[in-house]
């Protein structure tokens, strides 16, 4: 007898826009069983499992629970079918406590009565070894601590299916081992759990089958104990990355930024960046590598002005006269006022970068709105700038009036990076300046930044793809939980060596 | 002018603002923040007077029911004031238009049915001054408990109110109860603060804010109905109602959207409207300073809620922003 | 058992010019209809001889004309006010207020310096204390908002009832004659700060100013450099802080502004036509013009048109009313009539409805 799938998805496809987000997607899940669904950014997977948890609904195809074919047009539907999402970003209403948050929209008979619900929560909590304070408010909770509270909510409905998006992204090793076994034990108790990750070894550590997706399309799906990294690697890209990235020796390399002992607190007050050191010479890309949210955004953030850092400071050696000015508590303006041309290609691009609803010219603006004398705003040259980053760049756009919300991510970028270039700036930073974009897009940006480097600008290059970093960068800073773990070169260090770095346990000075 | 007689005024100033700011706090917890509420409490009071107008009129005062007499009106009050609040709720839930803008031509348009109604009542009552009397619809509403009188002074203060004095308490005290003790108050304060994270949990969103507006609506519009029937002894004179639709609004934030905070405000704003007939040699025109203590009462409340920056003490995190799912 | 949804929502990626506009204009036709529904059950009059009351009321004589002309004037300058504050996503609702403010300054100064100094001065005097009692209106507000992030459409909208006490008082206090309640009209015989007729029109000067206004508001926000940095934080605070702008100074600049448009509003209302100050000087003009311009779509251009739709329709719905022995609110609730289905209309330009497709039920 064939044992029926307790998650089935047939032929489902979502649009946003005119833009395939998942074209074709079959997959099937069994009790018992850990499924991890494997793809690049970008590549479809939060679509899919927020249309199985009623956030979206398809354009296409049929979902079936236990071989009944179903509608999910709600999340409260997804419930009935005993699903639960563990979002990425978590949904938890900050104002509550874990406890009000998990019975969230729940319902069961009897009195409602929160100290029940609390002891409840608590019982669920010590089975699976979490620890929790039911009674603390979400905003006062650190980040690990907010995803056992999501995984609390999805224990405490009772679900059979799980779907977990990225859950160790934010977690350190320890707590991502915890989870793991929290995961083996719901899949002894029969249930069917679905992982998002893009970590290799995660996925060969903790799954029974994977699932991988390219570009909103699904590739197909292959039992964990006969697979291997390279194989995974090769249907999640395509066909074997052999990245044809040009990189020259550095040019007579001088110390440009001189980062020393650099610390800085997030607004919940959490040690963010913890005794930063780094030296960023003219003429070479320093590539910066880390998990996820190692602090990697808060330290380009600092230097750009635009976070106050505590103690430690940021020294700029001056390319034509060698003056040293100090970065310490200068704003973006003063910055520029200083005469240091320093460029910054924001993680965020369409909320930190750029303004969506603005066209190609203003866009080129923002940086020289100032220009010129008197009240009135200097279009022609930002006109013109905007004209020449379409034309050299190939940004796919109708017109410079066009609002760059409305590009596609690759032309977004293009904007944006043109801009941040056009300055001729002496230092470069880009913080993940190639995630979402295709491949050919990537490449323009990987050209454009060996260009800076030829040109003699210091280059700060955050990236999250350790193939691309190792053939880009001439050195690379590895960070692991806000601290320097190893400076190397990348012409002679190995993947797995970088790799190694940004786990590396590190000693914690509270 | 005994401290009796002041403490009594007081509360029946304070009242129409307590219907009107409970019904408010009901739907700004589900994150819309209704600026109709004015027009509401408007349409409210005129249902209240058509409803008695037409049975007054139709009967003749000496045959009416007191059952009818109550009832009637306040049908009609509830009816219009949830049509009010249907209007309001499509277009900004379902249709998701802006709020301020909804909200500011429901007051324009709620004004404009009230004083409508009203001056086409006139007209019909063809009365020589510019109002109608419903004296006898009046006097049915203003019943007060008959142990009253017994009780001496604490009885005037805490008994001669009609049932709708007692209703606006009872009503806040049970939407405080609602909103911190009870599974739905737990879910829409979650649908306020966080609607994608109450749709994720599966909470009907679209239901708690059309329940939420419609039932304030309800509310505030027996706000208008008490003042009508209670206060004005049944006398609706155009513009009578005046800005206190803002005051219900003010009173929202000087209670940070805590129902039974502002059974209290109510009474200090209620005070604050009537201290001027209690100090003595006050000219006119210092009255009308005092007249704004209540508005400035309120600022200095919304400024140091939003210094001191407590989570708890914060408007709702999605006020004003209309939710869609699919939103990215 | 479980069917598809009857039908779903998607936001539309984009949507024609003359689309949009065809939506908008059936949102309006719509709403006469329904407003010709309304008033024939609450009249029994025929809708079609109504509505020809309604435009003879507006446009029917020259006089009748100006009347209309200055009313949108002020209504559009209220609304010009609200511009650049809108554009930065401040939400000022205290724009009734700001009129005020600033009307009951230009009233202090006419009533007590009128005979002091020669009237050019006076004009000067009137136009600046209305420029400045409007602008600390305004500014208020905003310096809580930038410093602690105060709510400012709540704070805005309780500063307007401030400035209505206020003016209460001072027209109690200087009253004329002394307990009348009323300042009546300042210097009716020396007409010393009324803003004088051109070509022997009363209003003409009041809506030349209008224009200057706008054509200012306009170049404003579209070619300066404070005009970028209001837009660029309104889209994204975020932005503007990556780029350096100050947000807090933008705020409170702003709002100088927007105060010091309505503030001169208010000058216009005392200076140019009712040569007297009362509570109801502004007459509820500071809320229309939130939905005015909004309805523009923060853009002066289309303002013109949006505030002369609303003032068209209450001097025309004022015109049915007296006719027909009706009540002047009938206008408000003609406007809100028609508020109601423009601002509904926005959702079907915004968005898109999918009907649940026919062939899949077939398959079933």
């Amino acid at each position: 007898m064939e044992k029926i799938p307790a998650l089935e998805l047939k032929n489902i496809s979502k649009k946003f826009g005119s833009k395939y987000a998942n074209k074709g997607i079959d997959l099937k899940v069994y009790k018992g069983e850990i499924l991890s669904i494997l793809g690049e950014n970008g590549s479809g997977k939060t679509t899919m499992l927020n249309m199985i948890s009623g956030i979206y609904f398809p354009d296409e195809g049929q979902i079936y629970i236990n071989g009944d074919a179903v509608t999910i047009a709600s999340p409260n539907d997804a419930f009935r079918y005993r699903i639960g999402m563990i979002h990425q970003h978590f949904k938890l209403v900050d104002v509550f406590t874990a406890t009000e948050n998990i019975i969230l929209g729940t319902e069961d008979e009897g009195k409602y009565d929160l100290k029940k619900y609390s002891k409840k929560v608590k019982e669920i909590a010590d089975a699976y070894g979490f620890e929790i304070d039911p009674d603390k408010k979400i905003y006062e909770m650190s980040v690990s601590e907010k995803q056992t509270v999501e995984i609390i909510k999805v224990l405490y409905r009772g679900a059979d299916i799980l779907m977990l998006d990225e859950p160790t992204a934010v977690l350190t090793p320890q707590e991502t081992r915890k989870l793991f076994d929290v995961l083996r034990r719901m899949k002894a108790d029969g249930k069917a759990i679905i992982i998002i990750t893009h970590k290799l070894h995660e996925v060969l550590d903790v799954s029974d089958k994977v699932a991988v997706l390219r570009k909103g399309a699904y590739i197909g799906t292959v039992n964990t104990p006969e697979t291997n990294e390279s194989q995974l690697t090769e249907m999640m890209v395509g066909q074997k990355v052999v990245l044809n990235i040009d990189r020259d020796d550095p040019v007579d390399p001088k110390d440009r930024l001189i980062v020393a002992h650099l610390n800085c607190f997030n607004h919940e007050g959490t040690k963010v960046l913890d005794d930063v050191t780094f030296t960023a010479k003219s003429g070479e890309i320093l590539g910066i590598a880390g998990i996820a949210g190692s602090g990697q955004r808060e330290l380009l953030e600092t230097i750009a002005g635009l976070q106050p850092m505590v103690t430690g400071g940021v020294q700029y050696i001056d390319p034509a006269t060698g003056k040293v000015e100090f970065l310490r508590d200068k704003t973006p303006q003063e910055i520029r006022e200083m005469g240091i041309r320093l460029s910054f290609v924001p993680e965020d691009r369409l909320g930190m970068g750029l303004v969506g609803n603005m066209g190609t010219t203003d866009n080129m603006l923002l940086r020289s709105y100032l220009k010129g004398k008197g009240v009135f705003l200097q279009k022609e040259e930002s006109r013109n700038l905007a004209e020449k980053v379409i034309r050299e760049l190939d940004v796919v756009t109708p017109d410079a009036e066009f609002p760059v919300r409305r590009l596609s991510g690759g032309n977004v970028q293009k904007v944006l990076v043109g801009r941040e270039i056009a300055a001729a700036p002496t230092v470069f930073m880009a913080a993940y300046p190639v995630r979402g974009l295709d491949i050919n897009s990537s490449y323009v940006i990987y050209h454009l930044l060996n260009e800076q480097k030829k040109n003699g600008a210091a280059v700060i290059f955050v990236g999250e793809d350790l193939d691309v970093l190792l053939a880009l960068s001439d050195r690379i800073v590895v960070i692991g939980s806000g601290t320097v773990t190893g400076i190397v070169d990348a012409r002679t260090t190995t993947k797995e060596e970088v790799g190694l770095l940004m786990t590396k346990e590190v000693r914690k000075n509270a | 002018m005994s401290l009796v007689m002041f403490l009594q005024r007081m509360v029946i100033q304070g009242i129409p603002l307590l219907f009107g700011s409970t019904g408010e706090i009901i739907t700004e917890k589900s994150g819309h923040l209704n600026l109709g509420i004015p027009g509401i409490m408007y349409v409210g009071a005129i249902g209240g007077v058509i409803g008695a107008f037409m049975y007054e009129t139709g009967v003749g005062p000496e045959n009416m029911v007191p059952a009818l007499a109550i009832l009637i009106p306040f049908i009609c009050s509830v009816a219009m004031s949830l049509c009010m609040g249907l209007i309001y709720c499509f277009l900004t839930v379902t249709l998701r238009a802006n709020q301020n803008v909804t909200g500011l031509a429901l007051t324009t348009f709620g004004v404009g049915v009230g004083n409508f109604f009203g001056g086409s009542l006139i007209k019909l009552s063809s009365a020589d001054v510019p109002s109608i009397a419903l004296s006898a619809t009046s006097n049915y509403f203003k019943t007060a408990l008959p142990f009253a009188d017994k009780l001496g002074a604490v009885g005037q203060v805490l008994f001669s109110y009609s049932f709708l004095a007692y209703a606006a308490i009872i009503i806040a005290l049970v939407a405080s109860y609602m909103l911190k003790k009870t599974r739905v108050g737990l879910h829409l304060r979650a649908v306020g603060e966080s609607p994608a994270t109450a749709d994720a949990a599966g909470i009907n969103v679209t239901r708690y804010k059309y329940v939420a507006t419609c039932v304030g609506s309800i509310i505030a519009g027996l706000g208008g109905l008490y003042y009508i029937m209670d206060y004005a002894c049944g006398v609706w004179s155009n513009n009578g109602f005046g800005d206190r639709g803002w005051l219900s609004v003010a009173l929202v934030i000087f209670s940070t959207w805590k129902p039974d905070v502002a059974i209290l405000g109510s009474m200090l704003f209620g005070a604050l409207l009537i201290i001027q007939n209690y100090i003595p040699n006050l000219t006119m025109s210092a009255q009308e300073l005092i007249k704004m203590t209540p508005y400035l009462v309120t600022i200095i409340v919304l400024v140091i809620v939003s210094a001191r920056n407590k989570r708890e003490n914060q408007p709702p995190a999605g006020l004003g922003l209309p939710y869609f799912r699919e939103e990215r | 058992m479980h069917k598809e949804p009857l039908f779903h929502i998607v936001k539309r990626p984009a949507i024609e010019w003359y689309k949009s506009w065809a939506i908008r204009v059936l949102a309006v036709i719509l709403a006469l209809i329904l407003a010709g529904i309304v008033t024939l059950a609450l009249t029994g009059l025929n809708p079609l001889k109504v509505y020809a009351t309604m435009v003879d009321g507006a446009v029917g004589t020259t006089r009748r004309c100006w009347a209309l002309a200055q009313k949108t004037a002020m209504l559009l300058c209220i609304a010009l006010a609200l511009t650049p504050a809108f554009r930065m996503r401040f939400w000022n609702t205290g724009a009734e207020g700001q009129v005020l403010a600033g009307g009951m300054a230009a009233a202090a100064v006419m009533l007590k310096c009128g005979d002091l100094v020669p009237n050019w001065l006076l004009f000067i005097l009137m136009f600046l204390s209305a420029i400045v009692a409007g602008a600390i209106w305004g500014v208020i507000p905003a310096f809580f908002k930038a410093k602690w992030g105060t709510n400012e459409t709540l704070f805005t909208l309780m500063m307007n009832y401030i400035a209505i006490q206020i003016v209460g008082f001072f027209v109690l206090e200087w009253s004329v004659p002394k307990g009348s309640g009323q300042i009546g009209i300042i210097n009716q015989n020396s007409q010393a700060g009324w803003i004088p007729p051109l070509f022997g029109q009363a209003y003409l000067i009041n809506i030349i100013l209008v224009a200057l206004i706008t054509v200012f508001v306009y170049v404003y926000i579209r070619y300066t450099k404070h005009g970028y940095e209001i837009d660029v934080v309104g889209e994204s605070e975020r932005t503007a802080r990556y780029i350096g702008i100050d947000v807090k100074k933008v705020i409170i600049r702003t709002m100088i502004l927007s105060g010091a448009i309505c503030g001169i509003t208010g000058f216009l209302l005392v200076a140019g036509s009712d040569h007297t100050i009362t509570k109801d000087t502004a007459g509820g003009n500071g809320f229309t013009a939130i939905m005015v311009c909004w309805l523009a779509k923060f853009n002066p251009v289309w303002m013109i048109l949006t505030s002369l739709l609303i003032c068209f329709l209450q001097k025309g719905a004022g015109e049915i009313a007296t006719m027909f022995q009706l009540n002047l609110s009938f206008a408000d609730i003609i406007t809100g009539i028609i508020i109601f289905f423009i601002v509904g209309s926005e959702f079907f330009i915004n968005y898109r409805i999918i009907w649940r497709k026919k062939e899949k039920e077939d398959r079933k």
